[in-house]
């Protein structure tokens, strides 16, 4: 029996045929299409999440019950403009994300150099496993092992003592989540620094000596500023990651991140879900206007 | 095709974002419970860890039908939070978390009548502010204990005393307190003693002269803490590495040390302490509310408070648990005390505004909330 298509004279395939024939004379139909899965994901699932956010910045909750109060005000704003300790978590934050960020650029540059440019293609496999080895592993457990490192009677000041140097006592404290956040985060740095490096054609190099300059000044003024959207690249991973995060702070230092007051309000002491979306604002302003710098320095190329 | 302008994606988002919160939980049944029916067969509870163990669960489902899904809240605040969702059906709150699910309607009335073990408990417990309110209950109490002073033995000589030593110079850097607002109280409860001229009657009854004067001291506790402890679990790992040798602790970090042979000892000071009181209470939105009875009947009973007092560290509500502990565990978590020891106990519960004096000016939570942040900043 045949199918009722083809008994109305219309071949299976002309109503493919007429689509894509409709396609090819409006382009920006196939864009839209293919577009609107992510973009629809885009909108609920992130910018909703983000609306939501900013919205629920500008309620307030009752004292004694909890319950949301939907009345627009300003006063989470203004606790955070107006109250020290909020400006000075803030500030603390940001602080430390700048110092990870820029320990981090010292210590992955040398390093990515010499991936990239000095080391034979095996030490360069090796370095590679020896960079990625750690993220393998789970970032509590690794948390934790430093917390072993550092304690009073842990490994640090275990050998310390074996070599007849005094103890330190730097366990939960500030300087204690400055090396664990630089550790944790390294290899964030070094990779995209490690691809900025590598993608600098030897010519240029040789151009450099031949016109020459020393190592020092080819260093100074041919390979760090080819170099340098890489390092910004990698900045955008070791600040935001510094700035978002609440666990480090919680379990090797002892001192308030703006993550650790959004948590304690959102599910800690309060249920102040407001005053934590307005809190969680800073970040985002703060990594927006971080990104757009990034941009102009040509790092989204480099990532 | 006209591109789409962000100002429509916002408005679209706004939109979105303003129709989400609004369909809350509402409604719910705020009468008292007076008598059991028939079992529903399901129970879902928000517990503390340790509070569900199979071996009182097991038993219970067998003689009930109901089967028990319990989910554990990892603070008190997580605890009313899951308990606004409606999907639960009956809560272990500690004193600072009852009265806020009391005054926000989350929870039920229930007759204590209806609990035949009722009578045994001690008489403190029968009918505490921390879940009755005009004379109606709210909840049965279950167990308590107190926060206690913990030090290593072998570094801290003399044993100490008083709360002072948390806030001596001499322990500078290695001492070590839970990082919690409601430790504002312990430093009011050691003010109300070392400094009468506050007046402070109650810890957690404070006018804005005596919270600042707390909340001071504690500001000059800052630079002597190692580390504020967020889980039990921390402050063992401080006293086992030697990074703190004082600090403010439960009955179970002290059980769980000298278990490990670390040299530590606790005591309740001569200022008297906090402590905790737990209370199971029924959701205002409890499908399962027969089966939520039951369970409290079921607790209630001196063996599963003897089991769960061993099991946890604190100190059975039932006074007929004692013997079914044994004599020293017993005695170990202070079943035989005297009600003059449960009266140097000063119970958590959530700090308001009325000072229960008349007056109405006293720090609210979010006040101590707020405090606590600036605290530690």
């Amino acid at each position: 029996m045949s199918s009722p298509a083809i008994d109305a004279g219309r071949p299976p395939w002309a109503a493919r045929r007429r689509l894509s024939a409709a396609l090819w004379r409006r382009p920006w139909l196939k864009g839209l299409l293919l577009l609107l899965p992510p973009l629809g994901w885009m909108a609920v699932f992130y910018l909703a999440a983000l609306a939501v956010l900013f919205t629920s910045a500008f309620w307030s909750v009752d004292a004694f019950t909890g319950k949301l109060t939907h009345v627009w005000t300003l006063t989470n704003f203004h606790a955070i403009f107006q109250d020290p300790t909020y400006r000075r978590i803030a500030f603390r934050t940001i602080a430390m994300a700048a110092l990870v960020t820029l320990t981090d650029a010292l210590i992955a540059f040398p390093f990515a150099y010499f991936m990239a440019r000095i080391a034979p293609p095996r030490w360069r496999t090796v370095m590679f496993v020896l960079v990625l080895l750690p993220l393998w592993s789970s970032y509590l457990a690794r948390i934790y092992a430093w917390r072993l490192i550092l304690a009073h009677d842990g490994v640090l000041n275990w050998s310390l003592a074996k070599i007849g140097l005094p103890a330190t006592n730097i366990a939960f404290t500030n300087t204690a989540m400055w090396i664990v956040f630089s550790y944790i985060w390294l290899p964030f740095m070094i990779l995209p620094v490690y691809a900025a490096l590598e993608r600098i054609p030897d010519s240029y190099v040789e151009a450099s000596r031949d016109l020459g300059a020393g190592g020092f000044t080819t260093l100074r003024r041919v390979i760090l500023p080819l170099a340098l959207p890489g390092v910004v690249a990698g900045s955008i991973f070791t600040f935001s990651l510094t700035l978002g995060d609440y666990i480090t702070p919680s379990l090797v230092g002892n001192t308030d991140f703006i993550g650790n007051v959004v948590y304690r309000n959102v599910l800690g002491l309060t249920n102040n879900l407001p005053f934590a979306a307005a809190y969680a604002t800073v970040p985002l302003v703060v990594m927006a206007a971080y990104l757009l710098l990034a941009k102009r320095s040509g790092a989204f190329e480099a990532l | 095709m006209r591109r789409i302008r962000r100002m429509h994606v916002l408005v679209a988002a706004v939109a979105v974002a303003l129709c989400v919160p609004a369909s809350g939980v509402s409604g719910g049944n705020n009468g008292m419970l007076a008598s059991v029916g028939k079992t529903e067969g399901k129970l879902n509870l928000i517990a503390w860890e340790g509070y569900t163990q199979p071996q009182w669960v097991k038993p219970f489902q067998k003689a009930t039908g109901c089967q028990v899904h319990a989910k554990y809240g990892g603070s008190s605040d997580e605890m009313v939070t899951l308990m606004r969702t409606g999907q639960y059906d009956a809560v272990s709150a500690s004193g600072d978390a009852s009265l806020r699910l009391i005054y926000g309607k989350d929870v039920r009335a229930i007759d204590p009548k209806l609990v035949p073990d009722f009578e045994n408990f001690i008489g403190p417990l029968k009918s505490p502010p921390h879940n009755t309110v005009g004379g109606v209950h709210y909840g049965i109490s279950l167990q308590w204990g107190p926060n206690t002073l913990l030090w290593n033995t072998k570094k801290v000589k003399p044993a100490p005393t008083s709360w002072g030593a948390l806030y001596d110079k001499k322990f500078k850097g290695k001492v070590t307190v839970p990082d919690n607002p409601i430790q504002i109280a312990d430093a009011a409860l050691y003010l109300s003693k070392k400094d009468p001229s506050l007046r402070i009657a109650d810890p957690y009854e404070l006018n804005s002269k005596q919270f600042k004067a707390t909340v001071d001291l504690l500001k000059k506790q800052h630079p002597l803490v190692k580390k504020y402890w967020g889980a039990a679990a921390d402050e063992i790992s401080l006293f086992k590495n030697g990074d703190a040798v004082i600090g403010a602790s439960w009955p179970y970090q002290t059980n769980t040390l000298k278990a490990d042979k670390t040299p530590v000892r606790d005591t309740i000071p001569k200022e008297g302490a906090t402590g905790w009181a737990d209370t199971w209470m029924v959701s205002s939105h409890a499908k399962h509310p027969n089966c939520a009875v039951r369970w409290i009947q079921w607790v209630s009973t001196p063996k599963v408070q003897a089991q769960q007092a061993v099991y946890f560290g604190e100190t059975p509500a039932n006074k007929k648990a004692c013997k079914l502990m044994g004599k020293a565990a017993c005695h170990q978590y202070h079943a035989d005390a005297p009600t003059s020891y449960f009266n140097r106990i000063k119970f958590w519960k959530t700090p308001t505004s009325d000072c229960g004096n008349g007056h109405k000016d006293c720090m609210d939570y979010t006040k101590w909330q707020q405090a606590w942040t600036d605290i530690k900043g």
